[in-house]
């Protein structure tokens, strides 16, 4: 379970989030809509430990251990995992090979065995191929001269692989046409499970057709504004954030 | 003036230096004081293996200087290794001649192996008669106290083909210095470069190639890591004469500085008096990129190993274009360790 307590952070100096707090439970997805500008990348940057993400105030802990004095790295071994809105280009590095690197050290900060090869091929091979990735991909440099929907195919197949237990979306249906949509929602809806919460970042509407939130939450000028069931986001859809943006 | 004729005369004064634009940013004289006295004959039982061994055929070594000379036959193939060792804290000269006949191949695997604060010079003049194919590849390890420059002179003949890939760890200072006189004829030069820098050492990778027939090819590219108090410098300079028409050339560098007290020094030059000619030349000088390593230690993968990762994979392409597997395997090795040094 992810608990968010009255959070507060700045960007270079600039508060964006001003008292946001959020409880996701292990086995429910939740979906944040919002405004552009209202810190919805801020809040998964926050909650991943990027820098330059400066934590005023308040907390955030993940099945009761606080995130906020980890690394990024150490938040992914206890199972953090973020798909970015725009994934980074890897020059040089084979994605099998990324892949690899980050399981294993996950697994490594973890206590546990590394995984060989041979099994770590096999167990790719086969997430590879439940979301449609030609396995010859996977030896080209990760994400270097990928369309957008095969970069966000990526994000979920390494989702797949290292197995997390809280995943943050972030604007996943950017850039998708409808068949890579699917393709994508297709493969976060076969990591639903009950250890494993999700928080769906979106601003349109069109991705909680695909991945059915629990529960919907509005975020405007840095707070969560309303929240819901997934009737919330039919209801943003038709009226839109104005009012959310008023009362902010 | 020269390294040769300074360490001839024992006279610093005809060492090069700022004054001479080639030097600028390598300055020997004013680095040196005093010429040191020639260097003595090394210990044969010093000479251990060389880090090339096992995939030649057969070895030349110059211990603190000689000479040798290395021939192919037309259409004869050979992996020769030439080992360049210095010893101590004198001064020595080395010259070595290579040519290789009409379709012979060679794959020339060559290393600095030093151990002092030495002030060495290396000539190597490589000819290639036509159809021949040299593969070059410079594993150049130099004590972190000594002065080293060699200075190589390649010709090529029409439909000669000729790689060369240098990888530097610097030295007090080290000049690794590559002039390629280029017929045109649809000879192909491949001319790559690495430098991992750490310390306070300073390597000096320079190219000169003067195009000087029609349809001649020409690709480069060097990559640079630098580090702490480092120093690295590339000078590369195209030449495509009148009438070289047809010349397709492309120059590339990149260096990435991970340090705020390291340096790079870029001087990338296309003088170019043809028509109709494909010339292009790209230099990066910049920061390892936050935004990849964060993703990466989003991932799970830890700060350190993220950055060595990242800077691996940023060398390891010039790497890759080794041809020669045996040696590609050994230098991929040495970036690796150099970087996690």
């Amino acid at each position: 379970m992810l608990s968010v307590k009255n959070l507060q952070a700045a960007v270079d100096g600039k508060e964006i989030l001003k008292g946001l707090s959020l409880e996701v439970p292990s086995g429910e997805v939740h979906a944040i809509m919002g405004p552009n500008g209202a810190g919805k990348s801020t809040l998964s940057y926050v909650l991943t430990g990027r820098e330059g993400y400066e934590v005023t105030a308040g907390s955030a802990s993940l099945n009761g251990e606080d995130l906020l004095a980890l690394s990024p790295d150490e938040r992914a071994a206890r199972g953090v995992f973020l798909s970015f809105q725009y994934p980074l280009e890897i020059p040089g590095v084979p994605a099998i090979t990324f892949i690899r690197t980050a399981l294993n050290a996950q697994r490594k900060a973890r206590g546990e065995a590394e995984l060989a090869a041979p099994a770590f091929l096999k167990l790719a091979r086969e997430k590879a191929e439940a979301l449609k990735i030609d396995f010859e991909m996977l030896k080209r440099p990760l994400n270097v001269g990928f369309s957008g929907g095969e970069k966000k195919r990526m994000e979920i197949l390494q989702m797949a692989i290292l197995s997390p237990r809280f995943l943050i979306l972030d604007e996943t249906d950017s850039g998708l046409d409808i068949d890579a949509l699917r393709i994508v929602s297709e493969g976060v809806n076969a990591l639903r499970s009950p250890e494993r919460s999700m928080l769906v970042i979106t601003h349109y509407q069109r991705l909680l057709d695909y991945i059915r939130p629990d529960r919907v939450h509005v975020l405007a000028a840095g707070r969560i504004v309303a929240s819901g069931g997934p009737e919330l986001a039919l209801q943003l859809e038709r009226e839109g954030y104005d009012k959310y943006a008023r009362a902010a | 003036m020269s390294v040769l004729s300074a360490i001839r005369d024992r006279n610093p004064a005809e060492l090069p230096g700022k004054r001479d634009e080639d030097w600028r940013w390598t300055d020997l004289r004013g680095l040196i004081r005093a010429v040191p006295e020639a260097s003595r004959p090394v210990d044969p039982r010093e000479l251990g293996q060389g880090p090339f061994e096992h995939l030649v055929d057969d070895s030349y070594i110059l211990a603190n200087g000689g000479e040798a000379r290395i021939e192919v036959g037309a259409g004869a193939t050979r992996v020769v290794g030439l080992r360049f060792l210095s010893r101590g804290d004198g001064a020595h000269t080395a010259k070595v001649e290579v040519a290789v006949g009409p379709g012979g191949s060679l794959r020339l695997l060559e290393s600095y192996e030093g151990k002092g604060g030495y002030l060495a010079w290396a000539s190597i003049e490589i000819q290639l008669a036509e159809g021949a194919a040299v593969e070059r590849i410079v594993l150049a390890q130099d004590d972190g106290e000594a002065v080293s420059v060699s200075q190589a002179e390649v010709s090529l003949s029409p439909r000669a083909e000729y790689g060369q890939t240098v990888f530097a760890s610097g030295a007090r200072r080290q000049r690794l210095e590559t002039r390629v006189a280029h017929p045109g004829g649809a000879a192909a030069l491949r001319m790559d470069g690495v430098y991992v820098l750490s310390g306070k050492r300073h390597a000096d990778l320079t190219t000169v190639v003067e195009h000087r027939g029609t349809d001649g090819v020409t690709m480069q590219m060097t990559k640079g890591v630098v580090r702490d108090q480092a120093r690295g410098v590339f000078q590369g300079r195209i030449v495509v004469a009148e009438g070289a028409d047809r010349t397709d050339a492309r120059m590339e560098h990149h260096a990435l500085i991970l340090s705020d007290r390291a340096e790079v020094d870029a001087k990338p030059e296309l003088e170019i008096y043809a028509d109709d000619v494909a010339c292009s030349h790209g230099n990066t000088v910049g920061a390892l990129d936050e935004d990849a390593l964060f993703y990466a230690r989003q991932r799970g993968i830890p700060e350190d190993e993220g950055r060595a990762m990242l800077t691996e994979a940023f060398v390891g392409e010039v790497a890759d274009r080794v041809r020669f597997d045996g040696a590609r395997e050994i230098v991929r090795q040495w970036t690796a360790e150099s970087l996690g040094a």
